[in-house]
């Protein structure tokens, strides 16, 4: 396994700051949300986990396209890692939606479209791992893994819509507003601030950690192919 | 106005969350380091078996090769 290059060790490094000033920004710089209290705080992360974790799931529909097009197994390896990234993701965002509905809805969890939408899709991705551990002809398990997540995909854009195309009281709160909804708001300088912040710190973390993941992935290979090897 | 409104204290949810942000990222960090070493250890075993096999490949050859020789 090749040394980490400088460019990732920089990357790994400004991820630190970015995740700490974001939490920075977050507490002490954005204002306290008069109806929720402090706990609408933790909004700046969940649309921050949300959004890189979504786009993630989206990238990795793509990414089975052009696997299936050219049957490069590299492909393969940068889809698991997209994949493995965005499942963590998207755990956050559903871990704070939960502790943030505790106090706003009165429910750690409600079979609402959105949350019940979000549950599906983490659960489908995790799926996939599953798929992956039961198939051991590399070039199988990568045929399979890119056409489930291509199917997959479908479930990132459905999520996103569903607050728009649903009843629900998942609060809209960027590009549209929902009547129904039970703990919205709308933000002001300083909220703004710290949720495009947020935004940013989250996607530069996601590329460290997809970065770091396709590094990882390529070292699979190469043990599996080494094994291959001493094996005849 | 009649009812005042009073800003509720959600200070243990909002740390409760910041928490586990923080515990979920370090673990992955953590796994993603783990299985790293695990990978360059079974890189260095797996060239180590390589070299092995390749000198003893090595060893028979030569031997094998006097014999040639002779019955020419």
């Amino acid at each position: 396994m090749n040394n980490k290059p400088l460019a990732l060790k920089i990357l790994d490094l400004i991820s630190i700051v970015l995740l700490l000033a974001a939490t920075y920004l977050s507490i002490f710089v954005a204002p306290m949300e008069r109806v929720m209290g402090n706990v609408q705080r933790v909004f700046y992360f969940h649309v921050g986990t949300a959004w890189v974790a979504l786009i993630g799931f989206i990238f990795t529909a793509a990414l089975s396209v052009i696997y299936l097009t050219t049957k490069n197994l590299k492909w393969d390896r940068i889809q698991v890692a997209a994949v493995e990234v965005s499942v963590v993701f998207f755990l956050i965002t559903i871990i704070l939606g939960s502790i943030w509905a505790r106090p706003a809805w009165n429910t750690w969890w409600t079979w609402d479209p959105r949350l019940t939408t979000a549950a599906v899709v983490e659960l489908v991705y995790i799926a996939y791992f599953m798929l992956r551990q039961g198939l051991d002809d590399p070039n199988k398990r990568a045929n399979f893994s890119a056409i489930y997540a291509l199917i997959g995909g479908l479930s990132a854009p459905i999520t996103f819509f569903s607050i728009r195309l649903f009843r629900t009281i998942h609060p809209v709160v960027i590009a549209g507003t929902n009547a129904e909804a039970e703990g919205s708001f709308s933000m002001s300088g300083g909220m703004l601030q710290a949720f495009f912040f947020a935004l940013f710190a989250f996607t530069v973390i996601f590329i460290d950690l997809f970065w770091n993941r396709i590094r990882l992935g390529e070292a699979q290979a190469k043990v599996e192919e080494m094994k291959i090897n001493a094996a005849y | 106005m009649f009812f005042q409104e009073v800003t509720p204290d959600t200070s243990s949810y909002m740390i409760a969350g910041f928490a586990i942000t923080f515990l979920v990222l370090a673990a992955y960090v953590a796994s993603l380091y783990l299985r790293e070493r695990n990978l360059k250890q079974d890189i260095d075993t797996l060239t180590e078996l390589q070299k092995a096999a390749a000198a003893e490949n090595l060893k028979t050859d030569k031997k094998r090769a006097p014999k040639k020789n002779a019955k020419k």
